[in-house]
């Protein structure tokens, strides 16, 4: 611990910085720029530095931990490649609004523009991948920008912040100042919710006989599930939810209707599609999420709460915009419902209909494998309450379907970047700050092998991540869309005679691993693998080639024109 | 429809990229950019130029207002408001030619900033229209280089 008035090196700023943010953990990997601040590192102990073995490796690591736990995730690298390696971690973090704070070495303040060896224009770089950057040049300027980096990173709509620290700033000396508060006169975020809109919103929500909330990401990063469950029982409003806002309202309620959206369930999008008020709260209308902006809930009055007035009418426009928390928005609307309720049986019946006519289902075979069944053991055996991460394809869209998350800041995903590799770090990071529930990967066997190295990382500090590769031998989501759209030419997604041995892999890397190829042997090695805690322990499922995830809406079609099933691939209903 | 934006931004290095990047990245037209210091040092004003339909516009405002380095975003097309630009341009001169150029130079409120024996370059200010008509009345004569310097604008003092 330093006290403000103390004369500090750049490197001891930087760490005394941490510390008053509470900063618990760091994802970092040195190099030349950073050789002060390493030996710095050397002898502190309240803060662990996590070494992983890519720089991207450590920026997906500290999203994890960040979507986990709600605390900013950080992250150190040195200049050069240190700093580009971490340009796809900063970008998810970015889309998926994710608060991080990543730290970048830099060539000295001399050399800076001279083509440096190790110099990247990372602040140039990423200026469109972040929500701000700063590239320090005095060291008395290093710990309010620190501090404006946090701030700014955790306050309003959530995001990436990146320090850019030359070398000799991090050398040169000053007296270390704290400043106790930030004022950035450019960010000014709208918290409250204007109680005009508020009101006009819980009239017309009181009102309406075929309400629907429609709930994103935004939902969990205000941690506003607990007004969210308030108003949708009280008001008996069914809940749809983005891929990010899986959780936000218990999968297992009677109320809830999934995902919404390209592969969300039957149900939710007819009742998008039929509701005659939508509720929008820290979603975005991502195309992902409407398909066809022109048919996408077209007998609804559209009421659009976001942290980010950007959001607002950018891809659909909306009858009443509310800009604020999420959190704030849902308790205001609490306090204007009325005494008196409208009768909402029929619109629920309605609802329960739709479910009935395609509800989400698979057949299981005693001699084979189908990750939907993985997935739905891996949900019953942990009672829907893992942290679960995933990586990008099929397994991902199968998990948001089959695993009824039941808490929010359970399901940690690429959603709008869409970043295979992400999920292993991703878990390995969320393991640090989740220590009471388990947390699982699913997990292609494309995906696992852009960033495998990570598993070094899990298995040196011990991590219980519990990995379940599912394995088809193919980049099945590719594979699926060649199969429907492209005249079933399987172009470069067949990995079957490519890819390694995936238990000798993990064995390698010093990792417990099983494997799995029929039901049985299935919901046995996912009870061991949940029992054992002592390192990361690593499945793999050898599961069908050619399953297709469905319901499916077709990029750019309307959400009610779904793909049902591959043998009635044009089935609308 | 065009919009004269007007921005006040924080005087720092990487501001006018920040922006100027947020316009290609989400594809709004940027027709001009101009960046100056304001009676504040810290604070520059920019004076855009763009085009969009309302909910670009809206889009365009919102996105600006977003960025950390922003200090307020004017939409100045629908206020009273003064807009000008500075021209720049050096033409061909002979002896057929000086007289007529010379009458439009006083027709524009131009002035000679440079003259030689075979070339002129005159200074033109007005608003963008004007130094369009200007360049066009020009432009037969034989323009051998222009510079304009985009719009800049301020909001009419109240009275
Ligand atoms: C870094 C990156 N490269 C390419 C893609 C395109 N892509 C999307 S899904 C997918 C296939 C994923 O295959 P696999 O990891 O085996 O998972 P599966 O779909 O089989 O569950 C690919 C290649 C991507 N999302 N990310």
């Amino acid at each position: 611990m330093h006290a403000p008035g103390e004369k500090l090196n750049g490197s001891e700023i930087f760490f005394e910085c941490l510390r008053r943010e509470n900063v618990a953990y760091i994802f970092g990997y040195p190099g030349g720029a950073l050789l002060k601040v390493y030996e710095t590192l050397y002898d502190i102990k309240d803060i662990k530095h996590i070494l992983v073995r890519h720089e991207q490796g450590a920026t997906h690591m500290a999203e994890g931990y960040a979507r986990a736990t709600g605390k900013p995730g950080v992250v150190l690298v040195t200049s050069g490649p240190g700093a580009t390696n971490t340009v796809t971690g900063i970008t998810n973090a970015y889309m998926d609004s994710s608060p991080m704070v990543i730290f970048t070495g830099q060539v000295p303040s001399s050399l800076i523009g001279n083509d440096a060896f190790q110099e990247a224009d990372i602040v140039g770089i990423t200026r469109p991948i972040t929500k701000h950057n700063f590239l320090v040049k005095d060291v008395r300027e290093l710990a309010l920008t620190i501090r404006k980096a946090f701030y700014l990173a955790t306050n309003g709509r959530p995001g990436p912040v990146l320090v850019d620290m030359p070398k000799d700033v991090l050398n040169a000396v000053c007296t270390f100042e704290w400043p106790e508060t930030v004022e950035i006169r450019g960010f000014k975020p709208t918290v409250k919710c204007h109680q005009n809109q508020v009101e006009k919103a819980a009239h017309l929500i009181a009102r309406s006989k075929k309400p629907l909330l429609y709930i994103g990401g935004g939902v969990i990063s205000s941690d506003a599930s607990e007004e969210l469950k308030r108003l949708a029982i009280e008001q008996n409003i069914p809940v749809t939810m983005t891929l990010q806002g899986l959780g936000a309202f218990p999968g297992d309620h009677p109320l809830s209707m999934g995902m919404l959206g390209m592969h969300g369930t039957f149900w939710a999008n007819q009742a998008v599609n039929n509701c005659d008020l939508l509720i929008a709260v820290g979603a975005r209308f991502d195309d992902r999420v409407t398909g066809k902006t022109d048919t996408f809930a077209t007998q609804a009055y559209k009421i659009h709460n976001d942290i980010d007035p950007t959001n607002v009418d950018k891809n659909v426009k909306v009858d009443l915009p509310v800009v604020g928390d999420a959190k704030h928005f849902l308790a205001a609307i609490l306090k204007e419902m009325p005494e008196e309720k409208t009768d909402r049986s029929e619109w629920l019946a309605d609802i329960r209909a739709w479910q009935k006519q395609c509800p989400l289902t698979y057949t299981n075979e005693s001699d084979s494998l189908k990750t939907e069944y993985v997935i739905d053991e891996v949900c019953r055996q942990t009672g829907g309450d893992a942290v679960v991460t995933t990586d990008v394809g099929q397994h991902q869209m199968w998990t948001s379907q089959y695993y009824r998350f039941r808490k929010p800041r359970s399901i940690i995903t690429s959603g709008g970047l869409g970043t295979m590799g992400y999920g292993l770090p991703a878990a390995i990071g969320a393991a640090f700050g989740v220590t009471d529930r388990p947390v699982v990967l699913f997990c292609g066997d494309g995906g696992f092998m852009m960033n495998v190295q990570e598993l070094v990382t899990a298995v040196y500090y011990k991590i219980p991540v519990k990995i379940f590769l599912l394995n088809n031998s193919f980049l099945g989501m590719v594979r699926q869309w060649q199969e429907l759209f492209h005249q079933e030419k399987y172009s470069f997604t067949d990995l079957g005679d490519s890819n390694p041995d995936f238990v000798k892999v993990a064995e390698a890397f010093g990792c417990r691993a099983m494997r799995a190829e029929n039901p049985d042997e299935a919901k046995k090695a996912i009870s061991e693998a949940l029992a054992w805690n002592e390192g990361p322990v690593f499945v793999e499922f050898k599961v069908i080639k050619k399953d297709m995830v469905f319901p499916m809406v077709p990029a750019g079609a309307s959400i009610s024109d779904m793909l049902l099933d591959r043998l009635n691939p044009k089935t609308m209903v | 429809m065009k919009h004269i934006i007007s921005v006040l931004v924080e005087n720092k290095f990487g501001t006018l990229n920040r922006v100027a990047s947020m316009f290609s990245a989400r594809g709004f037209n940027l027709a001009s950019i101009s960046i100056g210091e304001t009676e504040d040092p810290e604070i520059s004003r920019m004076t855009i130029v763009t085009r969009g339909d309302d909910q670009i516009i809206s889009q365009v405002l919102k996105q600006l207002n977003r960025l950390i380095d922003t200090i307020k975003v004017t939409d100045l097309t629908k206020q009273p408001h003064v807009e000008r630009e500075l021209l720049l341009m050096t033409m061909k001169l002979s002896r057929t030619t000086q007289h007529e150029i010379f009458e439009l130079i006083n027709v524009f409120k131009g002035k000679v900033v440079d003259i030689k024996q075979k070339s002129i370059t005159i200074e033109v200010i007005g608003s963008p229209d004007k130094i369009n008509t200007t360049i066009d009345i020009f432009r037969p004569y034989g323009i051998r280089e222009l510079a304009r310097s985009g719009a800049v604008a301020i909001h009419r003092g109240e009275s």
